[in-house]
């Protein structure tokens, strides 16, 4: 009964894809459009902190080593300090501009989780390509959250993080458990299903 | 002299139509990519063949998940979204 590990990236993909179609509106409309009603404010706060919270399962049922417990539980951990503060900032009860920093530290952290609990190398199969790619992806999305820091309006800050998301929900898309990458798969991953 | 005055809200009106006409479209094209993903790789369509098919292989097919974020969003965010900038426009204007 418990889905494959693709099944769970899907569905993780899923989700980002619904959190960067959100986010590049926002960056179409603008910040005074986008605040016209309230609800929209916790909108990609209240996406991230459920995407950490659905972290923990990941945890706890895909623990195929001590590195894949240690690195989806700080993930978990990541992403529910950046939506909870984000979250915090929306409603006014966090004032000081820096917890926004949990944003681009969250998304930093996220990426090195993938890096370390991926210990294949980049060929060996699409799976570890696409952990190699997302982690390095997910460490150059950091800088957008860090730039819109210290300017808050810039459109190319905004916009480049919302490509960002898209860009890595394709990639979860893209995601196989066993299958090969430009060609390669290692016979050590075993034999392609479907 | 009035064609000067009148250039700033005309290119603000155009400006935030191009925006509507974008937000409008992030939803369809969404379900056009889905839709697209379906019909390129039909067999990520598990319904089309659904015997001896597990709980998860016929809930989680990815291009349908394309084309319901696109349906989501379309419906639930860009709707609203489209009112407000609707708003905006008409009380800037």
């Amino acid at each position: 009964m418990q889905p494959r590990a693709e099944v769970v990236h899907w569905l993780f993909g899923t989700g980002l894809l619904v959190l960067g179609l959100i986010m590049v509106a926002e960056a179409i409309v603008g910040e005074k459009v986008w605040r016209m009603r309230p609800w929209r404010v916790y909108l990609w706060p209240g996406i991230a902190f459920g995407l950490g919270v659905l972290m923990w399962p990941v945890m706890t049922f895909f623990t195929n080593s001590a590195i894949h417990m240690l690195a989806h539980g700080s993930w978990a951990q990541a992403l529910m300090v950046m939506g909870g503060a984000e979250l915090g900032l929306a409603k006014g009860k966090l004032s000081s501009r820096w917890w926004k920093l949990a944003a681009p530290v969250g998304i930093a952290v996220s990426g090195v989780a993938f890096l370390v609990h991926e210990q294949n190398p980049w060929f060996f199969a699409r799976a570890a390509f696409l952990h190699h790619l997302m982690g390095w992806t997910l460490i150059g999305a950091s800088l957008f959250p860090l730039a819109l820091i210290f300017r808050p309006r810039s459109s190319l800050g905004r916009s480049g993080f919302a490509v960002s998301v898209l860009a890595l929900a394709a990639m979860l898309y893209c995601d196989r458990d066993i299958a090969p990458i430009f060609g390669h798969l290692s016979p050590l991953a075993g034999p392609p299903h479907r | 002299m009035e064609t000067q005055l009148n250039a700033r809200p005309v290119a603000v009106i155009v400006r935030r139509g191009v925006r509507a006409r974008a937000v409008s479209l992030l939803g369809p094209l969404t379900v056009v990519a889905g839709v697209v993903w379906a019909l390129v790789q039909p067999y990520r369509i598990t319904l089309l063949h659904p015997h001896h098919q597990g709980f998860w292989w016929l809930v989680v097919e990815p291009p349908l998940l394309v084309a319901a974020a696109g349906i989501f969003f379309g419906r639930v965010i860009a709707r609203p979204l489209l009112a407000d900038l609707e708003v905006d426009r008409a009380t800037e204007s």
